[in-house]
């Protein structure tokens, strides 16, 4: 029986070469990333002497008949909030085409290749490590750029004409504060902080948007690739749906996502004011502080409440991981920001 | 019956800084995605040796505070679901120094055994 890397081996040969029209061999195909139910995997076709680097990115079909066990504890999973790969697809396509840095998508797989939920996109060098980002030297120049980057970005993504987009849910704060709460009962375990923040931010939620917009939903440090000059491709689209521009700004700068460099707001890259800044220069809207300041601590605690859901999916025996279940340790990180953020006024 | 030593917090730091100082190197040069699974795995472990040596105190303490704020005694769970309540519907909120002072106090305890570098 052929292992799994020989069997999408042997179809990227087939789609490959269907897609670039001549036969295809395939080389240095290798699993990125990804959990059991969400894979990324790197890959060059040589096609006609033209060497192509590529990435699938595919949701294996589930094996078998699917379990279904009355009363088994389903695990709160943000499946219900994240696109199917062939929505994420014409997300990327009409994303690229709005003249976002974005990978380049090429052709989505069929039902009878075999390979379940996919499609296929160009390689972008770069690499998506906050850690070495932030700390090698390789990258002291691009440290420079990538707030200011994050910004023009930004905007361009909220610019795509949402005409050119697959259908995808509008999500406004009361929305999101309503997600939350019940991703909290779900879990069954009495969280005072993130009560006091869900109470908090509810109380002050912004009017929904005039205009809602494409909003990526995951726009932060760890979800981009960037090399020595600094952002190359924005990735993980799967949370994109629309609303208020506003939430990616925040999110990009929930203190999680600065990996230790706590003073520098933007990513671990620059301030707020910075990235603001280069938002509106580049056709953005104008920024409102206290409205940023909402979505930032929504984001907070968003993540907190994210942590507990990613545990909650070893505990409750959908996937063993020892992985998984660590990052329940770490929502009490997003309480201690929380507490800080919300004594900051706003 | 009291076990002999090690206690459960001298045990669980040995075998953390065995799988840190040993283990961790000799995976990263095998397989790194075990090397990495490895790290997570010797920190959680030096999280339980924090836990069992702070955790009951922190526990007793945020009992007393608890039990102070809402004015009854309980179970610390049955005390947090109390709390968690009042601030769901209102009725307490961050401007209660009483409240944030017992928060503050709590998280202070929970971080200092998840993560005391976190800032």
């Amino acid at each position: 029986m052929p292992t799994e890397a020989e069997t999408i081996a042997n179809v990227m040969a087939n789609v490959a070469g269907r897609h670039f029209g001549g036969p295809a061999s395939i080389e240095h195909l290798v699993r990125e990333s990804g959990g059991a139910s969400r894979q990324t995997w790197s890959f060059d076709a040589i096609v006609n002497g033209e060497r192509h680097g590529l990435i699938l990115r595919r949701d294996p079909p589930p094996p078998g008949p699917p379990a279904v066990s009355p009363g088994a504890i389903s695990p709160p999973s943000e499946r219900s909030t994240s696109l199917d790969r062939a929505t994420e697809f014409r997300v990327l396509r009409a994303a690229f085409q709005a003249g976002v840095r974005a990978p380049e998508v090429l052709f989505e797989l069929s039902p009878t290749d075999g390979l379940g939920e996919a499609y296929v996109m160009r390689r972008i060098g770069g690499t998506a490590i906050a850690r070495k980002l932030l700390r090698d030297p390789p990258y002291a120049a691009a440290r420079g750029l990538i707030a200011v980057q994050l910004g023009e970005i930004l905007a361009r993504i909220h610019a795509t004409d949402l005409g050119t987009l697959p259908a995808l849910a509008h999500r406004e704060a009361a929305h999101h504060i309503a997600g939350l709460r019940h991703q909290l009962d779900l879990l069954g375990q009495p969280q005072p902080v993130f009560e006091l923040a869900l109470a908090w931010l509810d109380r002050r939620k912004p009017a929904p948007t005039a205009r809602p917009v494409l909003v990526h939903g995951d726009y932060r440090t760890g979800n981009y690739l960037a090399d020595e000059s600094g952002v190359t491709a924005i990735l993980d689209w799967e949370a994109a749906h629309l609303g208020d521009p506003i939430e990616d700004l925040g999110w990009l700068c929930v203190k999680s996502w600065r990996f230790g460099a706590v003073d520098k707001p933007a990513g671990g890259f620059g301030s707020r004011e910075a990235l603001w800044a280069a938002y509106e220069g580049a056709g953005g809207g104008k920024v409102d502080p206290a409205r940023a300041h909402w979505w930032e601590v929504f984001g907070t605690a968003r993540w907190g409440i994210i942590c507990h859901n990613q545990a909650f999916r070893h505990l409750s025996g959908s996937i063993k991981s020892m992985e998984l279940a660590s990052i329940g340790r770490r929502a009490v990180e997003t309480e201690v920001d929380l507490l800080q953020l919300l004594k900051s006024g706003g | 019956m009291a076990q002999d030593r090690p206690t459960a917090a001298e045990l669980l730091l040995a075998i953390a800084d065995f799988l840190r100082e040993e283990a961790t190197p000799a995976l990263d040069r095998a397989d790194p995605r075990l090397g990495f699974q490895m790290r997570v795995a010797a920190n959680s472990l030096a999280i339980l040796e924090r836990e069992a040596r702070l955790g009951p105190a922190a526990d007793a303490r945020e009992h007393d505070r608890l039990a102070k704020l809402l004015g009854r005694d309980g179970t610390l769970e049955a005390l947090n679901r109390e709390l968690a309540q009042q601030l769901r519907t209102g009725q307490r909120d961050e401007r209660d120094p009483a409240l944030m002072a017992h928060l503050d106090a709590t998280i202070a305890d929970k971080i200092a055994i998840a993560n005391p570098k976190w800032r």
